[in-house]
């Protein structure tokens, strides 16, 4: 068994109103792993989400992510964990319009204050490896949902994190765009990257988890592994597990 | 409520910050306005306000009591043309001097002669006193002097009148002032009678008021219609207003051509900010006006909802302006009506309607741009504004600046004025403005420091010897020492690098009415740093330099001879510079007058000593009065003298330029909270991807950065520019040319934090809301759209 990526124990969110968005919930996800979050709207997935990227802070409990405790860190000190152990794709792409697919895949390096070669290099090497190289001078706003989404999960690769994070990220694309993230995601979990994901699409669940849970109003209501799916750290996927990172990192 | 109440009730507490904002910038803007224009207003009318407001004698007539009887004077308030008269009042001419007093001036000195009016009090139809300090002189022994620039007496303090039989001692009760100054000082009437010379008659004084009076030739017929209703002759004196008139002009005149500068920097930044506000407001919430439009809202809702947004902060502001405005008048103008005893001036009512008018017109008028242009946009269209990517310009130099070797978050910032030039260029119109305030400003007050350092020269050194003394007794005589032993004892002294001698003379000058002060020297003046304005100093006898109010008067200037005369002897002298001097004199060595009968003011001389560098000046003081004391004289520390009108000039640009560089503030503040709040979301993603507060503040500063700096580099010459058109306007107005010294206030020293000026503006006002997108939560900043 490989060491737990990210660990929740006991964490409850409460907005300004309302019920808790998440009440005493606790999980651990294991590195490698592919976690499909499903559940109905209001149920607090995303909620889930937000708390991993350090986006949002727990109101009680604690969230470890690589071995990072996360919910007494600073603003800077999220800042730099978002900059070096997460990566994010979200439903709406959430490309910077202004600047190019090269520009916005690179944003993350910059951020970080990666050599400026070596950040090229691993630009140029995410948008061949994703197909969208002969794009890397347009703007966002010229290419397809599906190919704007193949941007953001370059940019949230860029930085090589242990720990990918997904928003319904097939939730805004037609159905051939859909299928064609749904390609490359499943892609990634089969090469071993540890993916959070967040997602009403089942078929994406289906084809890219080893696990999925549901939520119900903040509880885990069903936790069970993906028939089929490669169990993360299995000794025989060591090979193709290999390969994926050789390309991938 | 209705729906369009609660909308724009909605709309105004929604964006509390960017309201609270409008209100700030409306009230700085409202506020300098109606300083601005109040103070022009005022300063252009401070007598004739006063002079209203106290009915001011237009005519003030003395009659001869030998030539005309009390009943036919009183009767000239019947004249054609009077609206009004008062007397006759018993009038006198008394030459008193210093008494026991408690403001240090010798006792025996003596006083400038004074017109002495018996009145009972201070009301009457005419010539309404404004009594300053304590009372009106009733009893026996009492007068009120009339306030004037450098009263050498204060209230409780004594004058002396040696003329008299009995030498009668007077007590200064109370200090009063009069618009038109019709006297110099006043008693009651049976004081009046008991200080008449025995055998003699008190002379009758009338104040007039006419129906027309406006110009000199209307005064002179009002005289002469006076002069016609008594015998011929009977008219000693007739003073007419004009002057008094013109001169108060003179002075205040001096004020208007910077109040206009300031008044039109604010007034431009007032519709620059008001133009950034309502437009930003407006534009910011183009998808509401869609939201709203699909629930059924017709386009002129929407256009008079969206006005009304942008009024009701203006209007806030612009009420608390106008009480701020008011607020800050009453120092600067109490000095200004102080100079004419009138009391503080107010505001006029009209400007404080008419600015707050102005302002709102501009603001409704602005908003009805955009909220014209949101009435008329269909629903789908607005609806989509805001979810569409705008177009974004200015993505080549973003792609050149995000391959320069810089920290991605400032390639960021400092490409972002490029992607909307139209808020970029309006934002560099408000430092630019805020700039050439604060470098006018500042160049002002360093002039005025430089003018009013010229103009002390008169108390150059730092010992003064005046070569007069008086003795403690009342009525003494004032005694003068002889004044080369004077001289001896001063050069002799250790400690003295060199030291000379002024002497005020009055003599007369060809083409010139009356006397002419002169200054003639003795010794090396040379040190005394008088500034010339052209010219040079004189460096010898036949030599004059004179200020620009003089060459005027004789229509000569620098190069021309004039001639000085004392009704016998006519001496011809070269002028050989224009000096800076708010006097209507001329300076010269005293060997120029050697073959004139000039006339000597009594105890006018004293000698101005500089000391060798090192010297303990208290030491040196005591080593020389041990030296003077046989000549009976005392030596005294300089004072050096700080004149209240360039303090209130300072203090009124130190705060036009204060409020001038805060509304500019105001105005980065709101436009970059306007652009911050639109691009949340971008400020989420970018968070998200890992970008740190900090980074997120110099994302923030530095894409107004570039704005200051060019601002500061366009802002600063146009200051300048500005200072050196206004000042020489304002030495014309006070009668004297501005040396280049003076003007030339902008050096290195000086430039370089003023031309980083603008990035100050820019940067204070970007960090409030850098601070905001710093603390912003990522996951509220991704859900915005």
């Amino acid at each position: 068994m490989t060491a737990p990526i990210i660990q929740i124990r006991d964490v409850s969110k409460t907005y300004d109103v309302g019920l808790p968005a998440l009440a005493g919930l606790s999980l651990e996800v294991r590195a490698g792993e592919a976690l499909a979050v499903l559940g109905p709207s209001g149920s607090g997935k995303s909620t889930l989400l937000n708390l991993v990227a350090g986006l949002d802070r727990p109101s009680e409990g604690g969230v470890t992510v690589d071995g990072v405790r996360l919910d007494g860190m600073t603003e800077a000190g999220l800042a730099r964990y978002r900059r070096e152990r997460v990566g994010m794709v979200f439903q709406f792409f959430n490309l910077l319009d202004d600047l190019t697919v090269e520009d916005n895949v690179l944003l993350p390096a910059q951020l970080a204050g990666l050599p400026r070669t070596q950040a090229w290099e691993r630009a140029r090497e995410l948008l061949e490896r994703l197909g969208i190289d002969r794009h890397a001078r347009a703007h966002p706003g010229r290419l397809s949902g599906g190919e704007r989404q193949r941007v953001a999960v370059a940019r949230a690769l860029m930085n090589r994190p242990p720990l990918l994070l997904a928003d319904e990220p097939t939730g805004a694309l037609d159905s051939a765009s859909a299928a064609d993230v749904r390609d490359l995601l499943a892609g990634l979990s089969r090469d071993g990257q540890s993916i959070v994901l967040v997602t009403h699409d089942t078929a994406l669940a289906r084809s890219c988890a080893t696990r999925t849970i549901e939520l119900v109003d903040g509880v885990i209501a069903r936790d069970s592994e993906v028939p089929g799916a490669v169990p993360a750290g299995a000794t025989g996927t060591v090979t193709g597990i290999g390969e994926a990172r050789a390309a991938v990192r | 409520m209705s729906a369009l109440g609660t909308v724009v009730r909605a709309g105004v507490s929604r964006r509390r910050v960017q309201t609270l904002v409008m209100t700030l910038t409306t009230m700085m803007a409202v506020t300098a306005s109606v300083l601005a224009a109040g103070l022009l207003v005022v300063s252009q009318g401070p007598f004739d306000h006063a002079f209203a407001a106290q009915r001011g004698a237009q005519l003030t007539v003395r009659f001869d009591p030998g030539r005309v009887g009390a009943a036919q004077v009183a009767a000239t308030a019947r004249v054609p043309g009077v609206t009004s008269a008062a007397g006759p009042y018993p009038v006198l001419s008394l030459a008193p001097r210093i008494g026991a007093n408690r403001t240090g001036m010798p006792v025996g000195a003596p006083v400038p002669p004074l017109t002495v009016v018996g009145r009972s009090g201070t009301g009457g139809p005419v010539d309404d006193l404004r009594l300053t300090q304590g009372r009106w002189a009733t009893g026996s022994g009492e007068i009120v002097l009339g306030l004037g620039d450098n009263d050498p007496v204060g209230v409780g303090d004594r004058i002396t009148l040696p003329d008299l039989p009995g030498r009668p001692t007077l007590t200064v009760v109370g200090l009063a002032a009069s618009v038109g100054r019709s006297a110099d000082a006043w008693v009651s009437p049976a004081e009046a009678a008991a200080l008449t010379a025995p055998g003699s008659t008190a002379g009758y004084q009338m104040l007039y008021r006419f129906s027309s009076a406006g110009t000199d030739a209307q005064v002179a017929a009002d005289r002469d219609a006076i002069a016609a209703a008594v015998p011929a002759g009977a008219i000693g004196e007739a003073a007419s207003y004009l002057p008094v008139r013109q001169a108060a002009a003179r002075n205040s005149a001096t004020y208007v051509p910077f109040v206009v500068a300031f008044g039109v920097l604010g007034l431009v930044m007032s519709v620059l900010i008001i133009g950034i506000v309502v437009s930003g407001a407006v534009g910011a919430a183009t998808r509401r006006i869609g939201i709203l439009k699909s629930l059924g809202f017709a386009p002129a809702q929407i256009v008079r909802g969206y006005v009304g947004q942008a009024l009701i902060p203006a209007t806030a502001g612009s009420v608390l302006g106008v009480a701020f405005g008011n607020l800050l008048a009453i120092p600067v103008l109490h000095q200004e009506g102080g100079a004419l005893g009138i009391g503080a001036p107010g505001i006029p009512l009209w400007v404080d309607l008419a600015v707050p008018a102005a302002v709102l017109a501009t603001a409704a008028a602005t908003a009805l741009v955009p909220a014209l242009r949101a009435g008329r946009l269909s629903t789908t269209e607005a609806l989509a504004v805001g979810r569409t990517p705008r177009a974004g310009r200015g993505r080549a130099v973003r792609r050149l600046l995000g391959r320069a070797p810089l920290p991605r978050p400032l390639s960021l910032g400092l490409a972002h004025p490029f992607a909307r030039p139209g808020r970029s260029a309006t934002m560099v119109a408000a430092v630019l403005l805020g700039t050439v305030g604060a470098t006018f400003g500042v160049g002002l007050a360093l002039s005025l420091g430089d003018v009013e350092n010229g103009i002390g020269r008169d108390n150059a050194g730092a010992v003064t010897v005046p070569d007069f003394s008086f003795s403690d007794n009342p009525g003494a005589v004032m005694r003068t020492a002889d004044p080369n032993a004077v001289a001896a004892v001063i050069g002799a002294q250790h400690g003295t690098r060199s030291w000379f001698g002024t002497t005020m003379t009055q003599v007369g000058v060809a083409g010139l009415a009356g006397a002419t002060q002169v200054f003639s020297f003795q010794g090396d003046s040379s040190w005394a740093g008088y500034q010339m304005v052209s010219g040079h100093w004189i460096d010898g006898p036949g030599q004059v330099v004179a200020p620009a109010g003089l060459l005027s008067a004789t229509g000569t200037r620098v190069g021309d001879t004039v001639t000085l005369t004392d009704n016998r002897h006519r001496v011809p002298v070269r002028i050989v510079g224009e000096v800076l001097s708010l006097h209507q004199s001329l300076y010269t060595e005293q060997a120029t007058l050697a073959g004139l009968d000039a006339f000597v003011l009594p105890g006018s001389t004293q000698y101005s000593v500089d000391l060798t560098p090192g010297t303990d000046g208290v030491a040196y003081l005591a080593s020389l009065n041990r030296a003077l004391s046989p000549l009976g004289i005392t030596a005294l520390p300089t004072q050096q003298r700080i004149s209240p009108t360039i303090i209130a000039m300072d203090g009124l640009a130190a705060m036009l330029t204060a409020m001038l560089v805060a509304v500019a503030g105001l105005g980065v503040l709101n436009t970059v909270l306007l652009d911050t709040r639109e691009r949340v979301h971008d400020f989420g993603v970018l968070k998200a991807l890992g970008m740190a507060p900090r980074q997120t503040v110099a994302m923030v500063v530095t894409s107004v950065s570039g704005i200051g700096l060019l601002a500061g580099a366009v802002g600063v010459p146009i200051g300048i520019a500005v200072h050196h058109s206004v000042l020489p306007v304002m030495g014309r107005a006070a009668g004297t040319g501005i040396p280049a010294v003076d003007l030339s206030v902008y050096r290195l020293p000086l430039l370089v934090p003023l031309l980083l000026g603008g990035l100050v503006i820019a940067t204070a006002g970007a960090l409030l809301p850098a601070g905001w997108a710093a603390r912003a939560r990522t996951a509220t900043a991704l859900r915005t759209e």
